[in-house]
C-alpha cells in the first residue's frame, strides 16, 4: 500500500539519514552498549547534520521541517537495532528540547536551545522521583524562591543522559502545599553546583546512560524558569502527547526492524531439510505479526496527521502509545522464538532487541496510566456518545471523488429523456405536493430563472411560483430534475454527484424523497 | 477521523441512511431473526432508495459513488443489532451485482444488474461447496458445453440467500481440473432441476443459508458472465473489496457493540456502585476501545487506497484477519460486561456474540488469511 504521508523529499531524507547512521552510528552501537554510554561527539555530528532540529525555526538552527519528517526521523533511529540509542536521541529532540522551544523564553532558547539543536548540549527531562512516576502531581523536589534564584532540593531518578549530559529540564514543586498546580519546570545545568548523579544499572537501554539525580541546594537562576511560575503539570500534560508519539512509533519501528531480521533469519536457516520459513505455523505467526505492525503503523501515522493538524488527541496519542510498546514486546519475544538457541545469545542481536523492548510499556506512562486516561475519555466523558450531526452542505464535491465519465453519460440519458416544460414540471409537483405529507418548512427548487416552492407551513403543501424566503433551497437544472420526476435519476444519487445543490437545512431536501415515491 | 475521509455529503447520506433503517428494517429484525428469513420487500425497499447501486453504472441505475458510500451502508446496516440481515441485504449487492457489474455483458446488465439495482430481483453469489470452501480452485459443479447453453450438475453451500434469491451468480467448472478451468455464470432460479434446502446455523439467524444443487440444469451461453474459464481471477479480484466490506462490517458491528455495552456498564450497579467505575472493567474497555480505533483509521486507508486503484490484497487480508478476530474478542467481552443477562435472549449481547463467530470463517478464513500473508511477505 502506498504511504500518503510521505512525499518524495520525505523518502530522500530517509535515505540520507539511514546512510548517515550506516556510517557513524550502527558500527559504534557494540561498543557504545559495552561501555554503557554514547559518545558526546556523536550529538555534535547529529547536529551539524541538522538532525536534531527538524521541527525548530531557523532562527535558532532548526529546519522547520513538516512532522512527518520526526516520524521518519524517528523510525530509522529505532532501527539501529540499539533501543539505549534511540532513547538517548529521543529524549534530545522530542522528550526534553520542546519545551524550550514552547515554554522557553528568548533567553533560555538562545543559551539552552540553540546548543540542543546544534547537538553541543545534551539535554534531560527530569520528572521521576523515587517515590512519584506516573502520578506526577506527587512530586517533592522543591524549588523555593531567594532573591533572583530559585533553592532546588530533591531526587529525581530514572533519568535518560542524566549522568553524562548536559541539561536538565527540571519538574519541581514550587507550591508544595499544592498538587499539580503547584508543578514548575526549571532549566538546571548538570554541572550547577549540589547536582550530583549516580548511574542506574538496568535490564536493556544499556547504550543509553540512566541516572540517579540528587539536588542539594541547587542555585537556579529565575530567568532558567520554563514559562510561568505553577503552570509545570500542563506543559508536561501537552509535551507528554509527543513524546507518547515518539515511543509509538519506536514500539512498531523496532517491531519492523526486529521482523526483517527474523525473516532472513529464517530464510537461511535450515531444520528438518527445509528453510524454517517453509513451516507453516512459523509462517503464520509471520503473517499475524505483520498484520499487526501495519494495522499499529497506520493507525500511528493517522494520530500524527491529527498531531501535526494542531490537534489535541490525548486519546488517540494514549492510544497509539498503548498499542505500539505492547506490539513491540510480543514481536520481540515471538522473533526471539524464530531464533532458537540463537536468540538468546548475544552474537545475534535479538537479545538486545528483546530486552531494550521492555521497557517501552513504562516509560513515557505506563499501559496502566495509558489505559486510565483512555478509560476516562471513552466513559466518563461519554465522549462514545454519537455527535449530532450538523452539516454544512459544500456547494459541489470538491474532487473526483464521483466517477465523472458515468456522469457524462448520464446527462445524454437525461437529454434524451426530457420532455417535461417548466409548466408540466411545475402542474406534476403541484399535484404531487398536494398529496403528499405536509413538509413543515418551505422548500425552493431553483432552475435557473423558473422556481417551484413548496409551502408546507400552513397545514397541507401549497405550491407557487413565486420567490419567498425557503428554509430550504434546491438548485437543479430542469432536465436533472425531470429526470428525477420520470424516476430515471436518484434523487440521492443526483445529490451526492453534485447535479443538486442544497443551501439551508438539508432536512427539508431529504424529505424531497417522499415526494417521488 | 471522518473528517479524513467522509465529506459532509456522505455524512448527510449516512443520516438519511439511519433513518430510513430506523424506519424500515430496524422494526422488524425481531421477526426476521425468528423467522429465518428476511422478505422480499425489504430488498425492494432499499432498491427503491437506490442504495443497491452505489457504485454501480448510472446507466443500469446505479450511483457512481465512491467507496466510502459503500462502507457507510455497510456500517450502518451492521449497526441495526442483526449481523445476519446485515449480511443478507449486503450480499445482494455487495457478491452478487458486483460481479454483474465488473464482468457482465450488456445482456447480463441489462436484465440482471439493472432489476438487481432496483431490488425487483434478488441474487446471491454461489461459490463454496460441500468440498471446495477457501479451496476456491477445486470446486466441482459442472457445466456442460450442450450447443447453445449449458447443463449444470453438481451442488453449493452456505449460500446466503439461496432460497429467495432470483438469480445464482454461480463459479462452475467449464474446464480441466484447478483454477484455470472455473467460469462465473448467472443461473436463474427459475430454471427446473434447481433444489434448494435451508441449512440451520449458530448464529446470523435473520440471514438464509442454503444449500443447492443442481441438476440437468440448462443455461443459456449468453448468461456467461466475462470470458469462459476466468472465473477463478474475477472471484479473486473481487475478494479484496468483500474482504473489506467484511472487516468494515466487524468494525461497525464493534462499535454497536461497546456502545450498548457502556450503557449497560454505566448503568448497572453492583456494589453500591455503577459498574463502569470499576478499574478492571474500565482498563478493558480502554483496550478495546483503543484496538478497535486502531483497526478503524488502518480499515478506512486501505478502503482509499483500493479506491486508488492501489493492489492492496495483502491489506485487504490483513484487515480481514483482525478485524474479524478482534469482533470475536469483543463480543465475548461484552457479554461478559453484561453477566448472566448477556446469556439472555432478552438482552443483545447473545445475538452479537452468535452472529460474530462467522466472521473468521466467511470469505476466507483466518487460516486462509494468514496463508495468504505469509505467502506475499515470504514467497
Amino acid at each position: 500500500m502506498k504511504n500518503y504521508y510521505f512525499n518524495e523529499e520525505h523518502e530522500l531524507f530517509r535515505q540520507g539519514l539511514r546512510d548517515f547512521l550506516n556510517k557513524e552510528v550502527v558500527p559504534n552501537i557494540e561498543k557504545w552498549e559495552e561501555e554503557q554510554r554514547i559518545p558526546k561527539e556523536i550529538f555534535k555530528k547529529f547536529g551539524d547534520m541538522g538532525y536534531l532540529g527538524l521541527n525548530y525555526p531557523e532562527k535558532y538552527g532548526g529546519i522547520d521541517a513538516d512532522f512527518f519528517y520526526a516520524v521518519v526521523f524517528t523510525e530509522e533511529i529505532s532501527k539501529v537495532f540499539s533501543g539505549g540509542f534511540m532513547a538517548a536521541f529521543a529524549v534530545q529532540q522530542f522528550m526534553s528540547s520542546p519545551y524550550l522551544m514552547k515554554h522557553g523564553s528568548d533567553f533560555i532558547k538562545e543559551k539552552y536551545l540553540t546548543k540542543a539543536i546544534s547537538g553541543d548540549a545534551i539535554c534531560s527531562i527530569a520528572i521521576s522521583e523515587p517515590n512519584a512516576g506516573s502520578d506526577v502531581a506527587n512530586i517533592r523536589t522543591t524549588a523555593v524562591r531567594e532573591g533572583n534564584h530559585y533553592i532546588v532540593n530533591g531526587s529525581k531518578t530514572f533519568i535518560t543522559s542524566g549522568v553524562y549530559g548536559d541539561v536538565l529540564i527540571t519538574v519541581v514543586k514550587t507550591k508544595p502545599e499544592e498538587g499539580f498546580n503547584g508543578i514548575s519546570l526549571l532549566v538546571i545545568d548538570r554541572d550547577a553546583e549540589g547536582v550530583s548523579a549516580t548511574k542506574l544499572k538496568k535490564l536493556g537501554w544499556h547504550a543509553s546512560d540512566t541516572a540517579e539525580l540528587s539536588f542539594d541546594n541547587v542555585k537556579v537562576p529565575v530567568e532558567n524558569l520554563l514559562g510561568e511560575e505553577n503552570h509545570g503539570f500542563f506543559y508536561l500534560m501537552d509535551g507528554l502527547q509527543l513524546e507518547r508519539l515518539v515511543g509509538a512509533i519506536g514500539g512498531y519501528a523496532g517491531s519492523e526492524a526486529a521482523l526483517d531480521y527474523s525473516l532472513q533469519y529464517m530464510s537461511e536457516r535450515e531444520a528438518f531439510g527445509r528453510p524454517i520459513n517453509k513451516f507453516q505455523v512459523l509462517r503464520h505467526r509471520v503473517a499475524q505479526m505483520s498484520s499487526e505492525i501495519e494495522s499499529i503503523k497506520y493507525f500511528v501515522y493517522h494520530c500524527c496527521r491529527l498531531h501535526a493538524d494542531g490537534e489535541y488527541v490525548v486519546k488517540e496519542c494514549s492510544m497509539a502509545k498503548l498499542l505500539g510498546t505492547e506490539l513491540s514486546d510480543k514481536v520481540m519475544y515471538q522473533c526471539l522464538q524464530f531464533f532458537g538457541g540463537y536468540g538468546y545469545m548475544e552474537e545475534y542481536k535479538m537479545a538486545r532487541m528483546f530486552r531494550d523492548s521492555r521497557i517501552g510499556t513504562i516509560g513515557g506512562g505506563t499501559s496502566e496510566i495509558m489505559r486510565e486516561i483512555i478509560a476516562k475519555m471513552v466513559i466518563d466523558d461519554k465522549s462514545y456518545q454519537k455527535s449530532t450531526n450538523t452539516h454544512i452542505i459544500k456547494s459541489k464535491p470538491t474532487n473526483g471523488s464521483m466517477n465523472g465519465s458515468s456522469k457524462t453519460n448520464n446527462n445524454t440519458n437525461n437529454q434524451k429523456n426530457t420532455t417535461m416544460s417548466y409548466e408540466s414540471t411545475f402542474n406534476t409537483m403541484k399535484e404531487k405536493a398536494e398529496s403528499a405529507q405536509p413538509l413543515g418548512s418551505v422548500l425552493k427548487l431553483n432552475f435557473g430563472e423558473n422556481r417551484i416552492v413548496i409551502d408546507g407551513t400552513k397545514g397541507a403543501n401549497q405550491v407557487s411560483g413565486e420567490d419567498i424566503d425557503a428554509n430550504c433551497t434546491v438548485d437543479v437544472s430542469l432536465d436533472d430534475f425531470t429526470s428525477m420526476l420520470n424516476g430515471d435519476l436518484n434523487p440521492m444519487g443526483a445529490f451526492m454527484s453534485g447535479k443538486m445543490k442544497v443551501k439551508g437545512d438539508t432536512g427539508v431536501a431529504l424529505k424531497l424523497q417522499t415526494l417521488f415515491s | 477521523m471522518n473528517h479524513y475521509y467522509f465529506t459532509s455529503e456522505h455524512q448527510l447520506f449516512r443520516k438519511s441512511l439511519r433513518d430510513f433503517l430506523n424506519r424500515e428494517i430496524v422494526p422488524h429484525i425481531d421477526q426476521w431473526e425468528e423467522e429465518g428469513e428476511i422478505p422480499k420487500s425489504a430488498f425492494k425497499k432499499l432498491g427503491d432508495m437506490g442504495y443497491y447501486g452505489l457504485g454501480f453504472e448510472e446507466s443500469y441505475g446505479g450511483m457512481s459513488t465512491d467507496i466510502f458510500y459503500t462502507m457507510i451502508l455497510v456500517e450502518e446496516l451492521n449497526k441495526c443489532n442483526s449481523a445476519g440481515t446485515a449480511a443478507s441485504l449486503l450480499s445482494h449487492s455487495t457478491l452478487a451485482l458486483e460481479h454483474l457489474s465488473k464482468n457482465g455483458s450488456a445482456f447480463l446488465k441489462k436484465n440482471y444488474l439493472k432489476p438487481g439495482i432496483s431490488g425487483d430481483l434478488i441474487g446471491c453469489l454461489a461459490i463454496s461447496e460441500p468440498h471446495a470452501g477457501s479451496d476456491v480452485s477445486n470446486i466441482q459443479t459442472k457445466a456442460e458445453d450442450n450447443g447453445d447453453h449449458y447443463i449444470i450438475n453438481g451442488s453449493k453451500t452456505f449460500i446466503t440467500n439461496g432460497i429467495k434469491s432470483d438469480f445464482y451468480v454461480a463459479a462452475v467448472r467449464t474446464g480441466d481440473k484447478g483454477y484455470d478451468g472455473i467460469s462465473m455464470m448467472v443461473i436463474n432460479r427459475a430454471n427446473p432441476g434447481i433444489k434448494t434446502n435451508a441449512l440451520k446455523k449458530l448464529g446470523w439467524h435473520a440471514s438464509e443459508t442454503a444449500e443447492i444443487s443442481f441438476d440437468n440444469v440448462r443455461v443459456p451461453k449468453e448468461n456467461l458472465i466475462g470470458e469462459i474459464n476466468k472465473g477463478f481471477y474475477y472471484i479473486m479480484e473481487k475478494f479484496e473489496l468483500e474482504r473489506l466490506i467484511l472487516s468494515t462490517g466487524a468494525l461497525a458491528s464493534a462499535e454497536y457493540a461497546l456502545e450498548y455495552g457502556l450503557q449497560y456498564l454505566s448503568e448497572r450497579k453492583a456494589f453500591n456502585r455503577s459498574l463502569n467505575t470499576f478499574q478492571e472493567l474500565r482498563h478493558r474497555v480502554a483496550q478495546l476501545s483503543a484496538e478497535l480505533a486502531c483497526l478503524k483509521a488502518f480499515n478506512y486507508q486501505i478502503c482509499n487506497a483500493l479506491q486508488l486503484k492501489e493492489n492492496v490484497t495483502k491489506e485487504c487480508a490483513m484487515s480481514k484477519l483482525l478485524c474479524t478476530e478482534f469482533m470475536d474478542k469483543l463480543s465475548y467481552q461484552i457479554l461478559q460486561f453484561l453477566g448472566g443477562y448477556g446469556y439472555m435472549e432478552e438482552y443483545k449481547a447473545a445475538r452479537i456474540f452468535r452472529d460474530s463467530r462467522i466472521g473468521t470463517i466467511g470469505g476466507g478464513t483466518s487460516e486462509i488469511m494468514r496463508e495468504i500473508i505469509a505467502k506475499s511477505i515470504i514467497g
